[in-house]
């Protein structure tokens, strides 16, 4: 469960990025995060992660007040989080597979279990074919599918999708969005921030609107100003 | 920390300097010349030190014996010059052996001497060793004093020009070593920051995914010490032949100076080269990576 209330958020330079908003999104939920370059969504996100903490108001993600986290325990909030970016940013050097499996390893998992649930989840995002093959060598689709699988590695209770089809074709954007309505479907929540309005319209999910640093609208279905 | 996750570490640590082949190699030859100008310079520090002590042990005084006090008594006075502060040694010298010494320096000339079959000529003496030829001037008079004694010889622009050479060497040993330090800590710091930059997108990923600081900090120290700990080896065996040769060298041409043999100083020497490779290379990766680790 993610939950704002009355949260604003100065950086140190004085820019105000987010004024006011007040929002709860419930355990299993599907959420589009949407709104103009500028508007605070990348704000929201490194809010949810503890990347940034609030300047006023308070924050409780999957049980963690990120107001009062202590730094020592942000690693425990981001365990419950699998977070998903634009530019996949996968580790060029390492195969399909040690990519997925170095975010199990460097939470100090078990090489039996590593070994366990690698090909599990490189199957449910359908690469298990490509287990052995590097990044490089893969289409941005496939690279996107490996980060969803790295992000779903851990088990999160939380996938956060920041821009996840920004770099890709509308076919392969509609592909890596039905994988995560899947993902939701099997009981993660997901946070999908976009401003792709296609995408949006295509799916009958919650929308959150937000427009300079504040929510301008909270309605399921459509991409709605 | 559990087994499996410490040979990971190992893994890692050990896999990345191969992975970063070319800044691996960097770091090691940074070390291992720094590491040999700083130990160059110690170990002629070292010599020169060596040297002046020694100097300083053969610089002595001389206090004549007052020529109206028997032979007994002249020997009685050693006590009390060894009770005058800053006095390591004493030795009495009697008139016959004060003239066959003289005739010995003599040599060839000694003839000169023939005319004075009469050692009572020369005086009864004492020379003195000091511990510290500082305070020469200070315990030549005191020796002055002391009853029975009438003149005292000390060679002061000797001992003046001692003391120069050692605090000119010291001092300047002293900068240098600060000065080396420094340079060597800014590179190394900087070709690790190079290493560690490179790496920034990996340190992120392990940051987002939830991994303690801890466990990101470890490979890298791993790495730092083991690029540490073999730039130490290498620098030290580069020491060992290069010092040998120069040794060689040096005693081949001024033939007064007699450098110390490797072997004499090679444990404190592979201890400090070792003790600093692995302090620079673990320093320098837990440093730097410390930046990494705000995200």
């Amino acid at each position: 469960m993610v939950r704002f209330s009355g949260v604003f958020k100065t950086y140190d330079n004085g820019v105000k990025a987010i004024k006011g908003i007040d929002m709860r999104i419930e355990d299993g939920e599907f959420v589009f995060l949407v709104g103009p370059s500028g508007s605070g969504k990348s704000t929201i996100v490194k809010l949810i992660t503890s990347e940034e903490r609030p300047t006023d108001g308070k924050i409780v993600v999957n049980g963690f007040n990120i107001g009062k986290l202590r730094s020592r325990t942000i690693p425990r909030l981001r365990r419950t989080l699998g977070v998903i970016f634009q530019d996949f940013r996968l580790i060029e050097n390492k195969t399909v597979y040690e990519n997925v499996a170095f975010a199990m390893r460097v939470i100090g998992a078990h090489p039996r279990q590593i070994a366990d649930r690698v090909p599990k989840v490189l199957m449910l995002v359908g690469l298990s074919d490509k287990a052995h093959a590097l990044p490089q060598e893969l289409s941005g689709g496939e690279q996107q599918r490996v980060a969803i699988a790295r992000a779903l590695i851990n088990n999160p209770r939380t996938i956060i999708a920041d821009e996840p089809t920004g770099n890709l074709d509308p076919a392969r954007s509609q592909e890596i969005m039905k994988l995560l309505e899947r993902i939701n479907s099997l009981g993660t929540t997901v946070i999908a921030v976009t401003h792709e309005r296609g995408i949006v319209d295509s799916f009958e999910k919650r929308v959150i609107a937000i427009d300079d640093g504040k929510i301008v609208s909270d309605k399921t279905g459509g991409y709605i100003q | 920390m559990r087994g499996h996750n410490l040979a990971y570490f190992l893994r890692e640590g050990i896999k990345s300097i191969f992975l970063h082949g070319f800044m691996s190699f960097a770091a090691i030859c940074i070390i291992v010349a720094c590491l040999l100008i700083i130990g160059s310079f110690s170990l002629i520090s070292y010599n020169v030190s060596l040297a002046i002590d020694n100097a300083e042990q053969q610089n002595e005084i001389v206090a004549f014996v007052d020529d109206t006090l028997s032979d007994e008594e002249a020997k009685d006075i050693e006590n009390s010059i060894r009770a005058v502060p800053n006095v390591q040694d004493v030795i009495f010298v009697s008139r016959d052996q004060a003239f066959e010494e003289y005739s010995t320096e003599l040599g060839e000339d000694s003839f000169l001497l023939d005319g004075l079959e009469d050692e009572s000529v020369l005086r009864h003496r004492y020379r003195i060793f000091l511990n510290d030829i500082e305070l020469m001037q200070e315990t030549a008079d005191n020796i002055e004093n002391v009853p029975g004694i009438d003149k005292v010889n000390a060679s002061l622009e000797i001992s003046e020009g001692i003391i120069s050479v050692r605090n000119v060497v010291r001092i300047v040993s002293y900068i240098l070593a600060v000065i080396l330090f420094c340079i060597s800590v800014f590179i190394i710091s900087n070709t690790v920051k190079l290493a560690t930059f490179n790496r920034r997108e990996e340190i992120a990923i392990m940051k987002m995914v939830g991994a303690t600081n801890a466990f990101i900090r470890w490979p890298f120290i791993i790495e730092g010490f083991l690029l540490g700990v073999v730039g130490g080896a290498i620098a030290f065996f580069c020491q060992w032949g290069i010092y040998d040769y120069a040794a060689v060298k040096v005693h081949e041409y001024m033939q007064i100076l007699n450098p110390v043999e490797f072997t004499d100083v090679y444990i404190p020497v592979l201890a400090i080269f070792l003790g600093a490779g692995f302090l620079v290379g673990v320093f320098g990766s837990v440093v730097t990576i410390r930046k990494f680790l705000k995200v």
